[in-house]
């Protein structure tokens, strides 16, 4: 699989020969919009939304498995490094961007559109003919109520602070571990790496009681106007990379207690801190702007 | 100098290059992506194509009776999304791995095997956002800008376009960060930022633009299909949302998109009136803080197609101004260009043909671009056929005519042979003729009220939409001579000797043997080649 | 077919003549149409000499860069002997000077444009207001502060015509598509303020002659206001400008101008038809507030 134009000496720069995987990728991607498609358009059960991301985790592994191969047999050079690690580094910026679109979503809502709907700027008319009585307020579901009359919004200082800790906790925890890594003490560094991913499950736990609360208890919903749209939106996504980042921690971590790493090459390794960090200062923002402020 | 290295890559191509699909499916090599990308943009240009022959066919006269309404706006939504997304931006990525490992001194792209996923995602997406065409109700028919809440109305097709959109999108961010990285880790040693030619600098700031873009485009249709499926309340007003915001979210991406479309024309036409004027080009340095430029305002002007919404005076006057400082780097470069002709000694072989009708025609579509800045004008000139002309020119007579430059520019160093000259020359004139017929009266047409959009007129608007259907009829039956032309060469061209094809090219793909051998840099090139290749 | 395959051939050479500048001729002929009307608002004839100020900007650009670089077409080409001056590659003093210029000549654009803008968007002392609410596919008409409120839907004529298989030539229908069941009807000389909104998807009330877009956003009011010249009554037509769904080119504007005196008997009389519940127009819009879901 892994033969090269050059014999993997690292002296060149790696170019692999053809391979299966990215056709497989893109396949299963393939799947998992056709998946949904199929669910959302009411042709098949859920069970449809299945195959795309079995399909993806059986990429995944097959792929990383060669990559991961063609690292320990050393045919990466350090240019090859950094191209992963510039990689890992511009992916983790469109994800940033990604966030952007929905921050800026919450922020057109609650700095234009609310007040606006409130009769604002150059919007009295709107509020006196179309909605009158609406008094622009945050945390709101809007002058149609969508959703209900009546719901709760979620306070910054229950479980959105038990978070917040636990997520700042877990990134000192990983930091501690790649400190252990490049020291080479290698119990230290299992010892925290773990910790980091069970914290970062625990945020994971958390918010699904969380949300549950906010369905049973708050009555607040993703179909709670613009509050619960842009609340779930964010939170939901936001842990849906907790989710991955928490995943991809177990798998370093697996790969740790094989032994992978050295104190100087471990790119995998700090590619998930760096995406670790991300998700972390992401949720500083989720903090300030969707639970505090 | 290019000896050895000759020597090491024929060894390398007699053991390694693979064979039959495989070597397309699982290609990792940068030249055969290139390739496969070109190929694919080629066909999604016909398809695209097809649909505008059906909307020209429609409007060349009033009482139009081809198509019914409904079809007709999915028509010019699936012509939009495809001549964008499917023929213009995977044309770029195409050349992009064609050249940008061949002009910088590397072996490949930095990413071989993420590379492969890039272009492979794009046959899915296409197909799922041309199945739409064919599942029960109606295809989406919002306009390729899919403002809600119109395109929410759209059925079982509307989930297909929303991931059709979001694969195209992963494959663009893909792209983009192997190009990044490419440049910014792969560069031979001695190739400075300032010694890349233009067309590296244009695609360096192209894949920035596009991974800080793409994403906002995936959150947007991300919020449409929550609002669809899942009751979110983003462009509801009744729920505290509004219909604009996805209007703001949009054109965020939306203008600096319309800049991935041409800044890497601009590259092009940057290394081809250089050789062909014999002469270097005129403030390398300049063009790259323009181009930078560019790219910086794209972010800010957006609200530029939103001046009837009904946005606040002091908004209007910030995007109209920024939108107007845009013409000054963008002249910067015009300006360049015509100095690098200025005294030189040209010739007009067909890339140089192409790019000087870049010049003229990309000047046309901007300065119209300028009168829709000023807003009171706007006002009049918003929704109607004087945009449809404004940005067929920079599209069309724009990043299209670029592409088919750089083709007949680099085709021979693909190949390794020459195409029919005299047919490409016919190529471009029946090109440069029709395209002004087809598009040049579209002024008019907006002009005098006939709005975008519609597949049926008043009858005082009849004779100018004749003129631009019969151009277009004709363009379009010309642009079959480009397939033409370049299978000819590919079979039968004639083989070119010469590393470099045309004497006053620059640079360091020239210094690589025709064909370009499978393997690109396996041995760096050397210092004094690349400041040769670097003489600006 | 409506008109003969060779029609377009002489047309064709009407098309040399009207470009040679001879667009006083017939309105009704397309070759003359080839620029924004100048319009019978203040403000049109504002946006007009606006628009004409950007074009003959962009001209004469034109003409002095397209000169310089036809003149190396020209001039500089190797058949004609010419050798390529390789140093000189860069001057900083000219790039200052062309990027200097470009920027007096975009302020000098920006500042008109500017004060016009400005000016466009005051809406305040109308005299009357008439809220303009747009559906798929017509509009509705409501003169606040009376019981007058109608619809407004494409012309029966033009209805008919406009089928797939109606067999009708569009040439044998007046204003084809320009013309509507009930035309909003307004006074000449009075400052008139819209009120515009939807109540399903995005529309856009478009009126060239009056120099007014405003789309129409569902949930949301937008004003526009403009004073129709005193000497000018007429009937002006539009279409709406925003994609908005299947039958978006069959929902044309048609403004009736009329003068204050005829616009004060007309209104009373469409009072009285109200008051005695005489269906003003043939069809009643919805006109309660915007649905609650845009997919409703
Ligand atoms: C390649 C694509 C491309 C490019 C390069 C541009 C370039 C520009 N565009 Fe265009 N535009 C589109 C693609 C593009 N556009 C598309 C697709 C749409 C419609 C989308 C839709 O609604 O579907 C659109 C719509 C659009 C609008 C909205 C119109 C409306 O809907 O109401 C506006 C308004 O400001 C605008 C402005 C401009 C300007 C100012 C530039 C400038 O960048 C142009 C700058 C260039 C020059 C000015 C010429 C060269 C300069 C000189 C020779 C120097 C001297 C000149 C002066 C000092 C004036 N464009
Ligand atoms: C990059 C982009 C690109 C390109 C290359 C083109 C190319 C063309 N476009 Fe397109 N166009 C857009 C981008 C582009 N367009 C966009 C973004 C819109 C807006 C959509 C929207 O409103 O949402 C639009 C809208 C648009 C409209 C307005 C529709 C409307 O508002 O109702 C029209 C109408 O004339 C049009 C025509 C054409 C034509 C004739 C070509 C020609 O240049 C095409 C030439 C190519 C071919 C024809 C293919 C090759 C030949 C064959 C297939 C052989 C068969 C030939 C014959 C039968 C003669 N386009
Ligand atoms: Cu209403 Cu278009
Ligand atoms: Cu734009």
């Amino acid at each position: 699989m892994a033969s090269n134009v050059h014999a993997p000496d690292g002296q060149h720069y790696y170019v692999p020969n053809g391979s299966p995987w990215p056709i497989i990728a893109a396949v299963a991607l393939f799947a998992l919009m056709v998946g949904a498609v199929l669910y959302l358009d009411d042709v098949t059960g859920p069970w449809s939304l299945l195959i795309g991301p079995v399909l993806l985790l059986i990429m995944f592994g097959g792929w990383f498995h060669t990559v991961i191969g063609e690292n320990q047999q050393g045919v990466y050079n350090t240019q090859v490094d950094r191209s992963f690690r510039m990689g890992m580094m511009w992916f983790i910026f469109s994800e940033v961007m990604f966030f952007a679109a929905f921050f800026g979503a919450l922020f057109y809502a609650r700095v234009f559109a609310v007040p606006w709907l409130g009769g604002a700027g150059i919007r009295a008319l709107t509020n006196l003919i179309l909605w009158p009585h609406y008094e622009a307020a945050w945390p709101t579901n809007g002058p149609g109520h969508i959703g209900g009359e009546r719901f709760q919004s979620m306070s910054a200082y229950g479980i959105a602070a038990i978070n917040t800790l636990v997520l700042l906790t877990s990134g000192l925890t990983v930091t501690i571990a790649h400190h252990a890594l490049r020291a080479g003490k290698r119990t230290r560094l299992k010892i925290f790496l773990a910790l980091t991913f069970l914290l970062g499950f625990t945020f994971v736990a958390l918010q699904a009681h969380e949300y549950y609360d906010a369905y049973t208890r708050l009555n607040l919903r993703l179909t709670t106007g613009i509050y619960g749209s842009t609340f779930f939106m964010l939170t939901g996504f936001h842990g849906l990379h907790v989710t991955i980042g928490a995943i991809m921690l177990v798998v370093v971590w697996l790969r740790v207690l094989r032994g992978h790493f050295t104190p100087r090459q471990h790119f995998a390794f700090e590619a998930v801190t760096w995406y670790w960090h991300f998700v972390d200062v992401v949720w500083l923002f989720l903090f300030v702007f969707v639970y505090w402020l | 100098m290019a000896e050895p290295h000759a020597e090491t890559t024929a060894h390398a191509e007699h053991e390694h290059m693979p064979h039959g699909w495989r070597r397309w499916v699982f290609a990792t090599n940068h030249k055969d992506i290139g390739t496969m990308y070109l190929v694919a943009s080629c066909v999604m240009f016909f398809i695209g194509g097809a649909a505008a022959m059906v909307i020209r066919a429609q409007l060349f006269q009033p009482g139009g009776k081809l198509v019914d309404p409904g079809v007709f706006n999915s028509l010019i939504t699936l012509h939009g999304l495809i001549m964008i997304f499917g023929a213009i931006m995977p044309a770029w990525v195409g050349l992009a791995n064609w050249m940008i490992p061949l002009q910088i001194g590397a072996p490949d792209m930095a990413l071989p095997r993420l590379n492969n996923l890039s272009f492979w995602i794009l046959p899915f997406a296409f197909s799922l956002l041309i199945a739409t065409l064919f599942v029960p109700g109606s295809a989406p028919a919002g306009g390729w800008t899919m403002y809600p809440p119109l395109v929410l109305q759209f059925g079982d097709s509307f989930p297909m376009l929303i991931f059709a959109i979001h694969l195209m999108g992963i494959s663009s961010i893909l792209g983009a960060i192997n190009v990044i990285v490419t440049i910014m880790n792969l560069r031979a040693p001695g190739m400075t930022l300032l010694r890349m030619p233009l067309f590296v600098w244009t695609w360096l700031i192209t894949a920035f633009l596009l991974i800080a873009v793409m994403p906002v485009l995936a959150g947007a249709v991300t919020m449409l299909l929550t609002d669809h499926f899942f009751g979110t309340s983003f462009f509801n007003a009744a729920g505290g949302g509004d219909p604009v915001m996805f209007q703001h979210i949009f054109w965020f991406f939306g203008h600096p998109e319309v800049y991935i479309m041409i800044l890497p024309a601009f590259g092009v036409i940057s290394e081809i009136i250089p050789t062909f004027s014999r002469k270097p080009l005129f403030g390398y340095e300049a063009m790259v803080y323009a181009t930078a430029s560019i790219a910086f305002l794209s972010f800010i002007v957006w609200a530029h197609h939103m001046f009837t919404v009904g946005l606040p005076v002091s908004a209007q006057l910030f995007f109209m101004f920024s939108t107007m400082l845009i013409a000054v780097p963008t002249g910067v470069k015009v300006f360049n260009w015509a100095a690098t002709m200025w005294k030189g000694s040209l010739t007009f072989e067909p890339p140089m043909l192409f790019a000087v009708a870049f010049l003229f025609l990309f000047s046309i579509g901007g300065f119209s671009g300028l009168m829709l800045a000023l807003v009171p004008a706007d006002y009049q000139y918003h929704g109607t056929y004087f945009v449809v002309a404004h940005f067929h020119y920079v599209l069309v007579s724009g990043a299209a005519f670029a592409i088919m430059g750089a083709v007949y520019y680099w085709l021979p160093k693909w190949s390794g042979r020459m195409y029919d000259m005299t047919l490409a020359k016919w190529h471009f004139w029946l090109s440069a003729i029709f395209v002004n017929v087809l598009f040049f009266p579209q002024h008019f047409l907006g002009l005098a009220g006939m709005p975008r959009r519609i597949p049926d007129y008043a009858v005082q608007f009849t004779d100018w939409n004749m003129v631009s259907s019969i151009g277009g009829f004709a363009f379009g039956l010309s642009q079959l001579l480009l397939p033409y032309v370049v299978w000819k060469c590919v079979r039968s061209g004639k083989r070119v000797e010469a590393n470099k094809t045309w004497d006053g090219a620059h640079g360091l793909e020239w210094e690589l043997p025709s064909p370009a051998p499978f393997h690109s840099w396996t041995v760096p090139p050397s210092e004094a080649l690349i400041a040769r290749g670097a003489e600006h | 077919m409506y008109r003969a395959g060779l029609g377009i051939f002489s047309r064709t050479l009407v098309l040399l003549a009207a470009a040679a500048g001879a667009p006083a001729a017939d309105a009704q002929s397309g070759w003359s149409l080839i620029n924004m009307p100048r319009g019978v608002t203040n403000v049109s004839r504002k946006i007009y000499g606006l628009h004409m100020m950007g074009l003959w900007v962009c001209v004469g650009i034109a003409v002095v860069v397209f000169g310089v670089m036809i003149w190396s077409l020209i001039f500089h080409r190797r058949s004609r002997g010419a050798v390529a001056d390789v140093t000189m590659v860069h001057n900083t003093k000219v790039e200052i000077i062309w990027t200097a210029i470009p920027v007096l000549i975009l302020v000098s654009m920006a500042v008109p444009a500017a004060n016009l803008l400005v000016r466009i968007n005051n809406n305040s002392h109308a005299q009357l207001s008439i809220r303009v609410t747009g559906f798929q596919w017509g509009w509705q008409y409501q003169y606040v502060g009376t019981p007058v409120s109608f619809v407004s839907k494409l012309g029966y004529r033009s209805d008919e015509a406009r089928e797939l298989d109606s067999g009708i030539s569009p040439y044998a229908v007046p204003h084809y598509l320009l013309t509507v069941d009930h035309p909003l009807v307004v006074p000449t000389g009075e400052k008139i303020r819209l009120l515009v909104t939807s109540v399903d998807v995005i529309h856009s009330w478009w009126l060239p002659d009056f120099g007014v877009k405003k789309d129409a956003i569902p949930g949301f009011i937008n004003e526009v206001s403009f004073t129709v010249d005193p000497d000018k009554p007429g009937t002006y037509r539009g279409q709406c400008t925003e994609l908005c769904g299947r039958d978006h080119a069959y929902m044309p504007v048609v403004v009736r101008a009329v003068s204050p005196a005829e616009f004060a008997a007309w209104l009373k009389k469409q009072e009285a038809l109200q008051k005695q519940g005489v269906d003003i127009s043939a069809q009643q819009a919805s006109t309660q507030t915007p649905l609650a879901s845009p997919t409703g």
